[in-house]
């Protein structure tokens, strides 16, 4: 049939992702939205004077946040979602070898190995858990004012301020990333990737 | 089977699928975050002392979006608010008082001027050392009002429409408290404040209300909009609000 000639068939594509894993990124990525929204419109000179209404923001801001681990934590009741954090965490010796990779700019297929996950999006997934941690714990120690001695508050400021920064960076890559990839993103929208992508980006992954 | 795989490291093998670094990394975020918390006070000092440096040797302005790299922030708790000129600015005294006025800019203006030179301190934590203030002493104007004898306190509105602040009649009439006219040796733009705004030299910079309006003499403190919201009525820079911050004045 013509039909099946243009457009690949089904088992061309394999899952990546299940319902429920993309229903904690479509979460957890609105919620990471509206607290970077919020805070740059208590933070820069220019929107804040734009948007004004800083008892609004300010409440907006904080239940964002508060709400921001709590769908990753939910799923933790998943075991699909527990497998793929399995995989996340653990590092092999072709990960080491697609750091280095990417240390050197090396660009080759070859030199970038990588499983269901390459070693940068574990380190992200890491490292942005921890951050939203971080952030969290020094966010309600500026919310509630008498939870912590007089000094901390300040401290905490400060944590909160540069960490709010690196984590602006961090994300900009992050979705820097996913838009140079459609193929990426249909993956975490429908679930499935095609199969020639999987084999090109994670040749380790079988799926 | 894939021959680039080493053995063990299969990623379908949870139990042999090599080293948890991903653990660390979280672990180790967490860790470092409780150390800048613990390191804080030392690193912000270094910190604010070069970024200011910098900060001056800047043409693009960048420095002054980092946290604490450009001095002031700009606050408001109004959607939006008014632009008052020369023209359409006026300052009204009521309340207890046995003559209420109402000043024009020029009428503030015209009126000795004393200038001040202190920190301004956020309770949030900024700070913006010696910044110049210059405007008319409020205890001028509390004077020229003839004050009652019943009145106790001053609430003070602003024309953003939302923002009220308080002092006692006492704290109003010290020295360091202006009406103010120009900061750092410049008319006060609108973002921070102006054409007019209010300066309470020995406390948090929540007291100084930005777009003054309004003095109203009463018989009784009424808390502020921040107040209203937690924070203390007596905002003595270094004792109030939980923090220890060095005094202003």
């Amino acid at each position: 049939m013509t039909l099946r000639a243009d457009t690949p068939p089904a088992t061309a594509r394999v899952r990546r992702f299940t319902p429920l894993q993309r229903w904690i990124h479509r979460t957890t990525a609105a919620l990471m939205g509206v607290c970077v929204v919020t805070a740059a419109c208590l933070y820069i000179p220019q929107l804040a004077e734009l948007v004004g209404r800083r008892a609004l923001v300010v409440t907006l801001h904080e239940w964002a946040g508060l709400a921001l681990p709590v769908p990753v934590l939910a799923a933790l009741a998943s075991r699909v979602f527990r497998a793929d954090l399995g995989r996340l965490n653990r590092f092999g010796p072709h990960d080491r070898t697609w750091l280095r990779a990417a240390l050197h700019r090396d660009k080759r297929r070859s030199s970038r190995p990588a499983a269901k996950f390459n070693a940068g999006q574990k380190l992200y997934a890491s490292w942005i858990a921890g951050a939203t941690l971080v952030m969290l714990a020094t966010g309600l120690m500026m919310w509630f004012t008498h939870l912590t001695p007089l000094l901390w508050r300040t401290s905490a400021t400060f944590v909160h301020d540069w960490l709010a920064l690196t984590i602006g960076i961090v994300l900009a890559g992050h979705i820097g990333m996913a838009l140079a990839d459609p193929e990426s993103r249909r993956g975490m929208r429908t679930g499935k990737v095609t199969r020639e992508w999987a084999k090109r980006e994670h040749p380790l992954w079988r799926p | 089977m894939n021959q680039d795989v080493p053995k063990g490291v299969s990623d379908e093998h949870p139990e042999e699928r090599g080293t948890p670094i991903g653990r660390r990394v979280f672990l180790g975020t967490l860790a470092l975050g409780a150390v800048g918390v613990v390191a804080a006070p030392p690193l912000q000092r270094g910190l604010e002392g070069f970024l200011g440096g910098a900060a001056d040797k800047d043409p693009t302005g960048l420095t002054g979006l980092l946290p604490n790299g450009g001095g002031f922030r700009y606050y408001s708790v109004a959607s939006s608010v008014p632009r008052k000129n020369a023209g359409t600015y006026r300052l009204t005294v009521d309340g207890l008082v046995d003559r209420p006025a109402t000043y024009t800019l020029d009428d503030l203006r015209a009126l000795p001027q004393t200038r001040m030179v202190r920190d301004v301190q956020c309770v949030t934590g900024w700070r913006v050392p010696d910044t110049p203030f210059e405007g008319v002493r409020l205890s001028r104007l509390l004077d020229a009002a003839r004050v009652r004898p019943t009145a106790k306190a001053i609430r003070f509105t602003c024309f953003d429409g939302t923002y009220t602040e308080s002092l006692t009649l006492d704290q109003a009439r010290r020295a360091d408290v202006l009406v103010a006219l120009r900061m750092q040796d410049k008319d006060i733009g609108h973002s921070h404040g102006g054409p007019v705004r209010l300066y309470v030299a020995p406390m948090y910079f929540y007291k100084s209300a930005k777009w003054l309006s309004g003095i109203t003499v009463t018989d009784e403190v009424r808390p502020g909009y921040w107040e209203e919201r937690g924070y203390d009525v007596d905002a003595w820079v270094g004792r109030s609000n939980g923090r220890d911050d060095d005094p202003t004045s």
